[in-house]
């Protein structure tokens, strides 16, 4: 196997809310070709996390960087992190960009915990929406596209063409002009996902993509979330349904109170005493022990 | 005992709104102030109409309660049109098409060009200008989503870029209607800046002091407006240069017809016609674009859109500028038809008006806007039209007063006979197998 490249790499970032830390200090890498999992129990600070890369929170400090397209060189980070740019030379740095910014440049995009699909929009028309902008472009403006140019039909046909593999792909071909609001729960989070694909993204991250499937549901999703990272995207996911997490993550962060307490492969974290004990609970001075066997 | 309860509680709740009826018919009905011999305001009451208000109240209520219970509406998600729905929506879209385009040769054959006068500018031309700000206004609110209390500022840029540019400069109207759109989308844009991070009510709050900043400044700019006096002898339209004059260089002897002042009003209607065909074929086409299906994402969820690399601000920027723009082109219309402006025109009423044409029809649906504008305008015209109420109430009774009463009236029985408006559910703009229309339950209505 080649050496893994950093795609995204997150250094001590914090975030505050007044006087809530909901992360502290965290660093971790998402490296290409992986399917990284964020994890923790609840209130640990996964979407907070998330929302820090995506850009809908500035974190209070730290920083977050991300290359779609190369590895990240450490002094051309610091070159640019000196220079107070939000990128240069296909590198970014996420905790400078606006949210859109991050989702069309840095390549990022992601899902939400409570599905955000657009209800009164047609499945098909969902995916459309996500290739904005490409079509934008072809559409010259909407300039073109006014008086129905060839090549803004050429180009919308094939957003079609694309939204309707990603529908055959999640097995929504049929239900492709329903409206989005009025498919069932797990038809909805593929299609969260297919639309977030749409986007052409090089990291998609799911916040809880198996919350409320059944266990057929959450197997169809392992499939599909691999056949995504076989593809070429890498993925960064919070789950708490382990089945998923164990199965298919190369690699697993664990987090409880906003620290990382755990890194590494899903066979390290599986016997890693601290993450059980943050799942499990145990009594204060047996916290005590493990925090003295862990050096924390 | 089981069987007279529904009765008895019907009856309870009736009495109770005829109560309610009966308090609210005191202030407004029951006492009416009247100047006597020596000029002092003496009150007359008239407790039967307070009286007749409670019982009409009783009884529609008592009506509606034991009326048999409505079926449970089922909650149809998708359902696609039968072949017959769509060729009859067709065949009346059509039908009502030509209609309108017939309208004034209609109106003229059946009265004549004296009796026409009214039916055409009252009754057309006047609810054209409002079909075409509704469907300028319903870019922004009903396909973006972005509730706009200030729409009227864009028609006022517009008619005040016509007056000044024409009375100072003599810039002909053609010129002046592409240059009114232009400065309209700018102000539009303008607007735009300050609302981007605001939603909801504190979006309509800015948009509201918008509107009348605009025409606070048009009222005191004297040196340029002349205040509240306003511009008057604003160049009539002509036709592509010729004036509907009498002389002999007017439109009527180029083409040998007898003079008559119904030409330029059947012009302006015609223009007024083309420009709010206009304005729909374009928000029709930008619907199907990717811009136009921006403006609808934006209005079901923002936070998606951003998700996905949309940027929120020019999308709103976009939606603001070319609804302005359309406010801009009805504004020019509005002052070459009148020939006169003043800043009373531009009130907050009138922005409310357009609202409730856009809320009305049902957001993002140009038939049901266009039904609305029918609706409101072409109603309350017609309410002018009560006189056969004095048969009833005597001759003293004036039915004009009460003409705004009715069109609130008629509101709020139509909201809530029809909360999301005419035309609620949402077609979409692109199908893989079959289009079929979106119930409005689904669709959102935007929050700012």
């Amino acid at each position: 196997m080649a050496a893994a490249q950093t795609l995204l790499s997150v250094e001590h970032i914090s975030m505050r809310f007044g006087g809530l830390t909901a992360v502290d200090d965290l660093s971790f890498d998402a490296r290409r070709g992986d399917i990284t999992a964020l994890i923790g129990p609840n209130g640990a600070g996964k979407t907070t996390v998330f929302n820090c890369i995506t850009g809908f929170y500035k974190p209070t400090s730290g920083r977050i960087s991300m290359a779609p397209n190369g590895v990240i060189d450490p002094t051309a980070l610091d070159a640019l992190t000196r220079s107070g740019a939000r990128g240069a030379n296909g590198l970014h740095l996420l905790e400078r960009m606006p949210d859109h910014e991050i989702a069309r440049d840095a390549r990022v995009a992601r899902t939400f915990q409570n599905i955000r699909l657009f209800s009164g929009m047609t499945a098909l028309e969902n995916l459309i929406v996500a290739q904005h902008r490409p079509l934008m472009r072809a559409s010259g403006f909407s300039l073109f596209g006014l008086i129905g140019a060839p090549s803004y039909r050429a180009a919308e046909q094939a957003a079609k063409d694309k939204a309707r593999g990603w529908l055959e792909r999640i097995g929504l071909a049929a239900r492709a002009d329903d409206p989005a609001g009025a498919l069932p729960y797990g038809d909805q989070r593929r299609l969260e996902i297919a639309r977030a694909m749409c986007a052409d993204p090089v990291l998609l991250c799911l916040d809880e993509p198996a919350a409320g499937l059944n266990p057929r549901e959450s197997a169809e999703l392992n499939a599909l979330l691999r056949s995504i990272r076989d593809d070429g995207t890498s993925l960064l996911l919070i789950e708490h349904d382990m089945s998923v997490v164990m199965e298919i993550s190369d690699h697993v962060v664990v987090l409880d109170y906003g620290r990382k307490i755990a890194d590494g492969t899903p066979a390290e974290i599986r016997n890693d005493p601290s993450v059980i004990a943050a799942y499990l609970g145990v009594p204060d001075e047996e916290v005590a022990n493990v925090e003295q066997e862990i050096g924390a | 005992m089981a069987e007279a309860s529904p009765v008895r509680a019907a009856l309870a709740d009736a009495a109770r709104y005829g109560l309610i009826a009966a308090a609210l018919a005191f202030p407004i009905l029951a006492l009416r102030a009247e100047p006597d011999f020596s000029n002092k305001l003496v009150l007359e009451p008239r407790w039967s109409w307070m009286l007749g208000a409670a019982v009409a109240a009783f009884l529609v209520r008592l009506a509606v309660a034991l009326a048999p219970a409505r079926a449970a509406r089922k909650p149809a998600a998708a359902k696609a049109p039968s072949g017959f729905a769509k060729k009859a929506t067709k065949a009346f879209a059509a039908f009502g098409l030509g209609l309108i385009v017939a309208w004034p040769f209609i109106v003229l054959l059946t009265l004549g060009p004296s009796g026409a006068l009214k039916w055409i500018d009252n009754y057309g031309v006047q609810i054209l200008i409002y079909v075409m700000l509704g469907w300028g206004l319903n870019i922004v609110v009903g396909l973006a989503g972005l509730l706009d209390l200030g729409y009227v500022a864009f028609y006022a840029v517009g008619a005040y870029a016509y007056a000044l540019l024409a009375t100072n400069y003599g810039v002909s109207f053609w010129i002046c209607l592409p240059l009114a759109g232009i400065l309209a989308a700018f102000w539009g844009i303008l607007l735009g800046f300050p609302v981007l991070r605001l939603r909801g009510d504190y979006l309509a709050i800015v948009t509201l002091a918008f509107g009348e900043i605009i025409r606070i400044v048009l009222v005191n700019f004297s040196a340029l407006t002349n205040g509240d006096a306003g511009i008057a002898s604003i160049p009539r339209v002509t036709f592509f240069g010729l004036p509907f004059v009498a002389g002999p260089k007017g439109f009527a002897a180029f083409f040998d017809l007898k003079f008559s002042p119904i030409h330029r009003v059947v012009f302006l209607y015609y223009l007024i016609l083309v420009l709010a065909l206009i304005t729909n074929l374009v928000t029709l086409r930008l619907r199907r674009l990717p811009i136009g299906r921006a403006w609808e994402a934006l209005r079901e969820d923002e936070i998606a859109c951003r998700s996905l690399g949309l940027d929120t601000t020019k999308i709103k920027l976009t939606a603001f500028a070319l609804g302005a723009m359309f406010g801009g082109f009805a504004g020019a219309f509005f002052a070459v038809r009148q020939g006169f402006v003043s800043p009373s025109s531009f009130n907050f009423v009138e922005s409310a008006t357009i609202l409730a044409i856009v809320v009305l029809g049902g957001g993002g649906s140009q038939i049901g806007v266009a039904a609305a504008a029918i609706a409101i305008v072409g109603g309350s015209e017609l309410l002018r039209e009560l006189d056969f109420l004095k048969q009833v109430f005597g001759q003293g009774f004036d039915p004009t007063q009460y003409r705004m009463l009715l069109v609130g009236l008629a509101m709020v029985v139509m909201m809530n006979w029809r909360p999301r408006g005419f035309v609620a559910s949402r077609t979409p703009t692109i199908f893989l197998g079959e289009r079929k229309t979106i119930a409005a339950d689904l669709v959102q209505e935007g929050r700012g």
